[in-house]
């Protein structure tokens, strides 16, 4: 009957004790009268299919139980359970919220099919400063011409523009893209079509296609849409098709996308950078094979195009890796501390289960000597593990679903993706691998631990039994370790704080308080007429400035750190411009009284005024780091700056702005007239100033409706679009960092809870199981002060190796940071001292409710209770 | 001891189960006993396997349906054997209630001919 003992190893260990043998001598019982060969194979086959059927049912049944032992257990001890199902949800929680979101940004393929072979293309001008350039038009059909990498290569341009047709006017961003790009990524429409080649052509009528969000908020989400015709910048353009709600392309503002048509003289400019190049590889190919190809292309065209093409290369990267190393180290060192939140829980965890299955030890060992196998007993910790584990891991996600929100802002703009990870299957799949491996590592290890120490001398001897030593150790380390990451987290999260702070600190050049912006774009072609622009500025800067409380108001063609870039090459004085390292500047076109408007320093000379007309000398005010570094030591007032399409002549010196955000170094800026630019010769539709600034001495909301009022009359077709002070605007370019500060400041605060927890219980767990001792001391003479001293001795130990651990990793940590820190030392001293005393601070006030137990122990009753 | 459940509460009642009730109706037997009878009793058509028998007969002993006893004859005392309680039998007549009662509607409904 061996091959049925072997059977029977199906079967829980405990049923197999219990009903083994009987079933054994049934067996035997049904061999013996079996007839004859025929009769015994039935027999094995039917015991194969018995124990097939039943076994497993034995198993379910035994862990349905061990479930209500578990659940009956916890509910007998609220407190731990609920500090357990607590401390594991914090741990997964932030695991699943930082992870989730590293995995949306970093890892998870692009939602396009075979995203990996979808490649974004750049002018490499590294020689001056610029690694990633947009293409010009010609650049970009010979590159695609002359390229064999690729099935499809495909350009777009970013392009507002206001949409009339659907109610309001609205100003909409959008894309303007060659007719492949779509079948390069790989998505159709979900109602009618997408762009597609022949829209290129220049000659057909212009189509449109909307994105899903545009489709139902304005157009109720009807299929009547296609064919409709709408205005967008006053021209007409047949909607051809939606896209599917998760198109992003290129980034989650788009909501149309209309066909990129280029004039002859487009398609000759090399100059004009304004191109976003994207291809898709050939399967066979490679990127290395790819960015071969293209940079042999370009170092042919600079040969061939000294004069605009000389030292361009080629750049090639995955579209994937449009993300800035700044946004990438963020989730990094938000993923670091979700890690170090993980580490702390868990440890905190096994360290409570530690302790209460120590406070069970006489309770198993009576059951062991009543006949509970080890197993019985191991499987019982373990479901109950599980069963905390398990509730911590469905705690854990709803603090993530509340989470993953408050993490969104760490979501680069630059990639074709939601917002937000959805908590999806995904994401679930990592909570619950997180709480198993939580429940499986910290809860088999304690579980397996106590059921090898139950033994009779446990039944003897209660809590002091020898394996508590042990499990002391254990736990002193478990709380080192929980002492070091707290530490880490916090030098971290000071360090970031301290760069937050020099960050904010940066005066962006403009004084932002008290500042009203908004955006009046102008439909073209109407406003293509320097004249009628013009009159309209005037009106609208006439009625807002004779509002009550408005002191200043000025139009200029973008808010600094809102758009960053329209950087032109300039020539200064005729000097011939060096090829190597063109000077170039940030260029806007003003209204008067802009930089009183802002409050940027007036430092030589005079501001545009209304005299500056388009019969006057054109003249231009530059920034101060422009007269720098063009005229060291000279007077820069009358000196000539020329743009492609002018000459002008320097009227005024003012004060510098961060266009380029806080954290940058910006271009140096010059700023013209709106008045004396010409009608056709630099991009109107774009340069064209539409951000209205206005600086008022009461609160900007309260001028809304007036400022509406007199839009509406001076012109009904206007829209009205980005209302916000400019407060907010400066705000928005710190976002991600207080994002990242606040959670990791927040990781570190509940961190430091979690170890002063895990400490305090360690020191109450050893001065209960060393209570009769200290009684005798107590008893033998040892004063209080002794006894406190003993007691505290430890806690200074313990805090000792965790912070000095903890100060070991964190520097390491703070050296990994150093891109994000803006210039404060990774080892800064001031924080590595708040972060050791805050600890130390902490570790003391979990040590005195201990402390003071020791010191009040009766000697009399702690020696008589054992 | 607690209040012993309604015996309908256990309905319906899991074939094995049932079987191994009609069995022990009659006599007290141990495992080996129950498999025969109740082979012997449906003319070979149920045979219980002894991971089934097993598994059933730890359920009702934690339900009271059944008790375990000290094997009547010396020479047996290697085995187990068990006696139906007065709940088990309850319970038992219940199930035989509804059985019948569901044989009733099938044949209102003119599924298996009437009796004759």
């Amino acid at each position: 009957m061996r091959w049925y003992q072997a059977l029977l190893r199906l079967y829980p260990r405990s049923f197999r004790a219990e009903y083994g043998d009987e079933m054994t001598a049934v067996l035997a019982a049904e061999w013996q009268a079996a007839p004859g060969p025929a009769a015994r194979t039935r027999i094995v086959l039917e015991a194969i299919a018995d124990a097939l059927a039943s076994a497993p049912a034995a198993h379910a049944e035994l862990a349905w139980y061990d479930l209500h032992l578990a659940a009956r257990g916890l509910r007998r001890s609220p407190g731990f359970a609920a500090t357990a199902i607590l401390v594991s949800a914090l741990g997964i929680g932030a695991t699943t919220v930082a992870f989730g979101v590293t995995d949306h940004v970093l890892f998870r393929p692009l939602p396009f099919p075979d995203a990996g072979r979808l490649v974004k293309l750049h002018q490499d001008q590294s020689f001056r400063g610029y690694s990633r350039m947009e293409l010009s038009p010609a650049n970009f059909l010979d590159w695609k011409s002359e390229s064999r990498s690729f099935e499809q290569m495909a350009a777009y341009a970013n392009q507002s523009a206001n949409l009339i047709g659907s109610g309001e006017p609205l100003r909409l961003d959008g894309a303007l893209a060659t007719g492949d790009l779509f079948a390069a990524l790989g998505i159709p429409a979900a109602l009618g079509r997408t762009l597609t080649a022949v829209d290129d052509r220049p000659e057909l009528a212009r189509v449109l296609v909307l994105s899903h969000r545009l489709w139902t908020t304005q157009f109720g989400g009807s299929a009547d849409v296609l064919g409709q015709s709408v205005l967008l910048d006053n021209e007409p353009h047949t909607i051809v098709g939606v896209m599917p709600p998760h198109f992003n392309f290129p980034t989650r503002e788009v909501a149309f996308w209309a066909p990129l048509r280029f004039t002859p003289e487009q398609l000759a400019d090399r100059a004009n950078w304004y191109l976003h190049g994207v291809g898709r590889l050939k399967p066979e190919v490679s990127l290395a094979q790819a960015r071969a190809e293209m940079n042999a292309i370009a170092a042919r065209f600079a040969q061939a195009y000294p004069e605009t093409n000389a030292r361009n290369a080629a750049s090639v990267i995955e579209l994937r890796d449009e993300v800035t190393r700044q946004s990438r180290l963020m989730l990094w060192a938000l993923a670091g501390a979700a890690l170090c939140m993980l580490l702390i829980a868990t440890t905190n965890l096994a360290s409570l289960l530690l302790a209460r299955a120590l406070s069970r030890q006489r309770e198993l060992a009576v059951r062991t000597a009543l006949g509970a196998g080890r197993e019985r007993l191991v499987r019982q910790m373990l479901t109950e593990n599980l069963l905390l584990a398990g509730l911590g891991g469905l705690a854990g996600v709803v603090i993530a679903a509340l989470g993953v929100p408050l993490v969104a802002r760490l979501v680069p703009t630059s990639l074709p993706i939601a917002q937000a990870p959805t908590l999806d299957g995904r994401l679930l799949a990592l909570s619950l691998a997180v709480t198993l491996a939580t429940a499986l590592l910290f809860g088999v290890w304690p579980a397996l631990r106590m059921a090898n120490a139950t033994s009779a001398d446990a039944l003897r001897d209660g809590a002091r039994a020898g394996s508590s030593r042990g499990t002391e150790r254990l736990r002193s380390l478990l709380v080192v370790g929980e002492l070091a990451a707290s530490v880490v987290l916090l030098i971290c999260a000071g360090l970031l704080i301290q760069a937050l702070w020099r960050v904010q600190d940066v005066h962006p050049g403009f004084t932002a308080d008290g500042v009203l912006t908004l955006r009046t774009s102008l439909p073209l072609p109407k406003y293509e007429p320097t004249p009628t622009r013009e009159a309209f500025y005037r009106d609208v800067l006439t009625e807002v400035r004779a509002l009550p409380g408005v002191t200043h108001a000025a139009y200029i063609s973008f808010l600094p750190m809102v758009m960053r870039g329209g950087v032109w090459p300039v020539t200064v004085d005729g000097r011939p411009d060096d090829p190597n390292q063109p000077h170039t500047a940030s260029l806007r076109m003003v209204t008067p009284e802009f930089f009183q408007t802002l409050g940027i320093p007036l430092i030589q000379g005079r501001d545009v005024n209304s005299g500056d007309g388009a019969t006057s000398t054109p003249v231009c005010v530059v920034s101060q780091s422009f007269a720098e570094r063009h005229w060291p030591g000279v007077d820069p007032l009358n000196r000539h700056v020329s743009l492609a399409f002018a000459d002008f002549t320097v009227v005024g010196v003012v004060g510098d702005v961060k266009v380029r955000g806080l954290e940058r170094e910006s271009e140096p800026q010059m700023y013209f007239s709106s008045a004396q630019v010409p009608d056709s010769g630099i991009s109107i539709s774009f340069y064209a100033p539409k951000d209205l600034v206005v600086r008022t001495e009461v609160p900007g909301e309260t001028l809304m409706p007036a400022i509406r009022a007199a839009l509406a009359r001076i012109d009904p077709e206007v829209p009205v679009s980005d209302v916000r002070p400019l407060t907010e605007v400066v705000e928005a370019d710190t976002a991600a960092r207080v994002v990242q500060v606040r959670v990791l400041a927040g990781f570190a605060v509940i961190a430091l809870l979690l170890a002063g927890v895990g400490l305090h219980g360690l020191l109450a767990f050893t001065v209960t199981a060393r209570a009769r001792e200290l009684g005798i001391r107590i008893a033998l003479g040892a004063t209080r002060g002794r006894i406190l001293g003993l007691v505290l001795s430890r806690t200074l130990a313990l805090t000792a190796l965790g912070v000095t651990a903890g100060m070991v990793v964190g520097a390491w940590a703070a050296q990994a940071l150093q891109s994000l820190l803006f210039g404060v030392t990774p080892g800064d001293g001031r924080v590595y001292g708040v972060a050791v005393a805050v600890c130390a601070a902490m570790a003391l006030v979990g040590s005195i409710v201990p402390s003071t137990r020791a010191v009040r122990i009766d000697p009399l009753r702690a020696i008589r209770e054992e | 001891m607690a209040l012993a459940p309604a015996p309908e509460s256990l309905l319906p009642l899991p074939p094995a189960m049932f079987h191994i009730l009609c069995a022990l109706a009659e006599d007290d037997r141990h495992g080996y006993g129950i498999i025969q009878d109740v082979t012997a009793r449906t003319g070979g058509e149920v045979r219980l396997g002894p991971g089934t028998l097993y598994r059933s007969i730890q359920r009702m002993l934690e339900q009271d349906l059944i008790i375990e006893i000290e094997p009547p004859r010396a020479d047996d005392e290697r085995r187990r054997y068990y006696r139906i309680t007065a709940f088990g039998r309850a319970v038992a007549r219940a199930e035989a209630e509804r059985l019948a009662q569901l044989v009733k509607l099938a044949r209102a409904s003119g599924l298996i001919p009437r009796k004759a």
